[in-house]
């Protein structure tokens, strides 16, 4: 089987490391935290507390995996499914590099887009079914922060769109090799950004989570795998919205011949990751209405100006 | 406007400037089993019994300690032997209850029980927290070097008689006053 772009080959290999590196974000996670926060962090088991992780898997697999009785059972145990799915097949349109991804599909971005809309089921359903108060406000939350943040969170990437005229995640990188769209398109890159955490409702946008003020908020019943993959759906959202700033604002693979253009890709997206755990060191998360008020009369004004300032922009200079 | 920016965005990355340069402080952690924390002097860990410079138990069973302690942990029994000195025929610390508050140490009046910086007691059976007399005693003065009780007390022990410790006037005759 050859390698290229959706040879089988291609599409194992994404699909294992991908989910490697979201597992193993755990521990990076941890061990950043505790860098930010002059501790130490799992340092124990094994090099530097690398097998924390299959520590973890062991524990979490071997934990009772316990359905609560009076929750609906069905979408109780189809909601963790569809997170780490959806996240999953958002990265079939992620260009790594030449001749690495899964397809070059010419709808690239309006595909990320779908997935993170459906991926607002997996929050709520798990919310719904769970049948505790909780985790309904939780899925409450959930609903109104990522049907909101979804909105501006396509028209921030416009701006992209149309500087590339693509829809296609591969061309845009290609188009991009002559100057990164971080510098025209820097407003966008800050409200893609932002709706990007609030998206995979990460720190400092963990609202629906919560622990302080609603108990983990949405899978306050999870237990077992079915908890781990809600967490390892979170990391692997992290991963995402790396890659998707990688791809979108910073060029990508692309970057000066000395290294391979996987590794310049991999360079970039962890400093993106690398980035939103320092966020949750240092942010603390804001009131509900806050955020919503944000969205709603701050960024959503703010990404439609800018698509509308790179458009005429576009325009007069044709 | 303006100070929308500066209220919200500059705030948010002077925050995020200064979590980040905490990546340069070194860690406050010790690493404890390989590493160990520095005990000050006077941390209240494990109880001991001390003795004399003589080389005596200083214990003189007066049951203080036992009644000031809070969770009653301590458990003993006086007696005396042939020369007239108090000690305690059993002397038992349950330190599975013990909160080590150092209340017993206050308490004592011949400097017997102190508490030590020792931390490291953790057992696998419970039974092994009941401390007796013999694990409890040891042979050296703990904190006070140079204190003996009897030498200082004006109890009569057999080879003291009244009167003849440390800093003590001899025992007023009353009947000389008479004269």
């Amino acid at each position: 089987m050859a390698w290229e772009v959706g040879s089988y080959l291609n599409i194992g290999a994404i699909l294992a490391l991908v989910i490697f590196i979201a597992a193993m974000l755990i521990w990076v996670e941890r061990r950043l935290l505790s860098l930010w926060q002059e501790r130490l962090g799992p340092n124990r088991v094994g090099w530097f507390g690398l097998l924390q992780v299959a520590a973890d898997m062991i524990k979490i697999f071997t934990k009772e995996d316990w359905i609560p009785p009076f929750a609906d059972r069905m979408s109780f145990v189809l909601a963790p499914a569809i997170i780490m799915v959806v996240i999953l097949m958002s990265f079939a349109v992620i260009p790594f590099a030449p001749g690495v991804g899964i397809a070059d599909s010419n709808i690239g971005i309006l595909f990320v887009l779908a997935m993170a809309s459906i991926g607002a089921y997996s929050v709520m359903l798990g919310g719904l079914s769970s049948d505790n108060k909780y985790a309904l406000l939780g899925a409450l939350r959930a609903a109104a922060q990522m049907v909101s943040y979804e909105v501006f969170m396509g028209i921030s990437l416009l701006g992209v769109v149309a500087l590339s005229g693509s829809f296609n995640l591969r061309e845009i990188v290609i188009a991009q090799s002559d100057g990164w769209y971080i510098f025209p398109q820097f407003i966008g890159f800050v409200i893609f950004l932002i709706a990007g955490i609030a998206e995979s409702h990460r720190l400092p946008f963990d609202i629906p989570e919560a622990e302080q003020e609603i108990c983990s908020g949405y899978h306050t019943e999870y237990s077992g795998m079915k908890f781990g993959m809600f967490f390892v759906g979170e990391y692997l959202g992290l991963v995402l919205i790396a890659s998707l700033l990688t791809v979108l604002f910073f060029g990508g693979w692309l970057g000066p011949a000395f290294l391979p253009p996987i590794i310049w890709f991999s360079i970039k997206a962890f400093g993106f990751i690398a980035f939103f755990i320092l966020l949750r060191a240092a942010i603390p998360r804001p009131r509900y209405d806050q955020l919503m008020t944000y969205g709603w009369l701050f960024l959503l004004p703010l990404s439609l100006l800018n698509l509308l300032v790179t458009g005429a922009i576009i325009l007069s200079t044709q | 406007m303006f100070d929308l920016i500066k209220d919200t965005l500059l705030s948010q990355v002077r925050t995020l400037w200064l979590v980040f340069s905490h990546a340069f402080v070194k860690a406050d952690t010790v690493q404890y089993p390989e590493e160990q924390p520095y005990m000050f002097p006077r941390w209240r860990g494990r109880i001991i019994l001390t003795r004399d410079p003589d080389g005596e138990e200083r214990c003189v069973a007066c049951n203080l300690c036992a009644v000031v302690c809070p969770v009653d942990c301590i458990a003993l029994q006086k007696t005396e032997d042939e020369d007239g000195r108090w000690y305690p025929e059993f002397f038992r610390i349950n330190f599975s209850r013990c909160i080590m508050c150092g209340f017993c140490e206050e308490a004592c009046p011949t400097n017997a029980i102190q508490l030590t910086p020792d931390f490291e007691m953790a057992e696998y059976v419970r039974q092994d927290m009941v401390w007796e007399k013999e694990d409890l005693l040891i042979s050296g003065t703990g904190k006070y070097h140079n204190y003996n009780f009897y030498k200082v007390a004006g109890k009569t022990i057999k080879g003291k008689d009244k009167g003849e410790a440390l800093n003590e006037a001899a025992p007023v005759d009353i009947r000389s006053l008479l004269t």
